[in-house]
């Protein structure tokens, strides 16, 4: 009993502090988008006149996450039935914004008008193991090509 | 060296290609890192110490992929892709790819 009490004592402070987390996650992706929001980033390539560039280099971002152990619970459960499972879609959300975010803080940091071709890519660092209670990891990557034009 | 991920490098030409060149890298995790985040793995969110972890492989792969373009003589790489993978539990492959290319 006393062990199980415990477990439920555990699970909502996770549940609490996780949600703490993501809250001030996101307020802090939004303050900084409206920041940047003066350089694009765009997935297509033709936006500009190839004159008119002054330098062409490649940047990326990345940030590797990891979801809470109460999300692993939750998840587990509504593997079962099917159907959205919105507490990964939120990580997963907010982690992409997190590196598309420091892609352009990086292309910023140096000057750049713009990121064209822009790619994101998701990938499996570590599966995570249900008998061991780890909840797996995710690199979200972007990278593309910042483009810094000529003084008119 | 120039590295772009889009077929040209804008405002410059292309004299001569010289095919892909590639740099990979195979990192593990390591274990002080790894008990900082088996505690943030708890309450979810970014993992610091692996964010710096790939961020650092990936610049290896790239260093080495420069190096290869550098010695077919090559100043520039283009269509430079990325690629991560698990190759077994706690350790990935970051590779990095392009074409190596000439400007005039």
């Amino acid at each position: 009993m006393a062990d199980f009490l415990f477990f439920v004592v555990f699970v909502t402070a996770v549940f609490f502090i996780g949600q703490h987390i993501q809250k001030k996650h996101f307020a802090s992706l939004e303050a900084r988008e409206q920041a940047l929001l003066y350089l694009p980033a765009v997935v297509g390539r033709k936006v500009f006149n190839d004159d008119d560039v002054e330098r062409a280099w490649l940047v990326h971002g990345t940030v590797v996450v990891s979801g809470d152990y109460f999300k692993m619970m939750l998840a587990g459960l509504i593997k079962f039935f099917g159907g959205r499972i919105s507490a990964y879609e939120s990580l997963l959300d907010r982690s992409r914004r997190e590196a598309l975010l420091r892609m352009k803080e990086a292309a910023a940091s140096e000057g750049a008008h713009m990121v064209v071709n822009v790619r994101f890519e998701t990938s499996k660092i570590d599966g995570g193991n249900p008998s061991q209670q780890t909840t797996g990891m995710f690199e979200m990557l972007t990278y593309g090509t910042a483009i810094r034009l000529k003084a008119q | 060296m120039i590295i772009t991920n889009i077929e040209t490098v804008p405002g410059r030409t292309i004299v001569e290609h010289y095919g892909i060149v590639q740099g990979s890298t195979v990192r593990a995790k390591h274990v002080g890192v790894d008990c900082v985040a088996g505690c943030q793995n708890t309450f979810g969110g970014e993992l610091k110490g692996y964010s710096q972890l790939l961020e650092e492989s990936r610049n290896e792969a790239m260093d080495r992929m420069i190096k290869q373009a550098q010695q077919l003589g090559a100043n520039a790489i283009v269509n430079v892709r990325f690629g991560t993978s698990m190759i077994t539990q706690g350790a990935s492959e970051i590779l990095a790819y392009g074409t190596a290319v000439r400007l005039e």
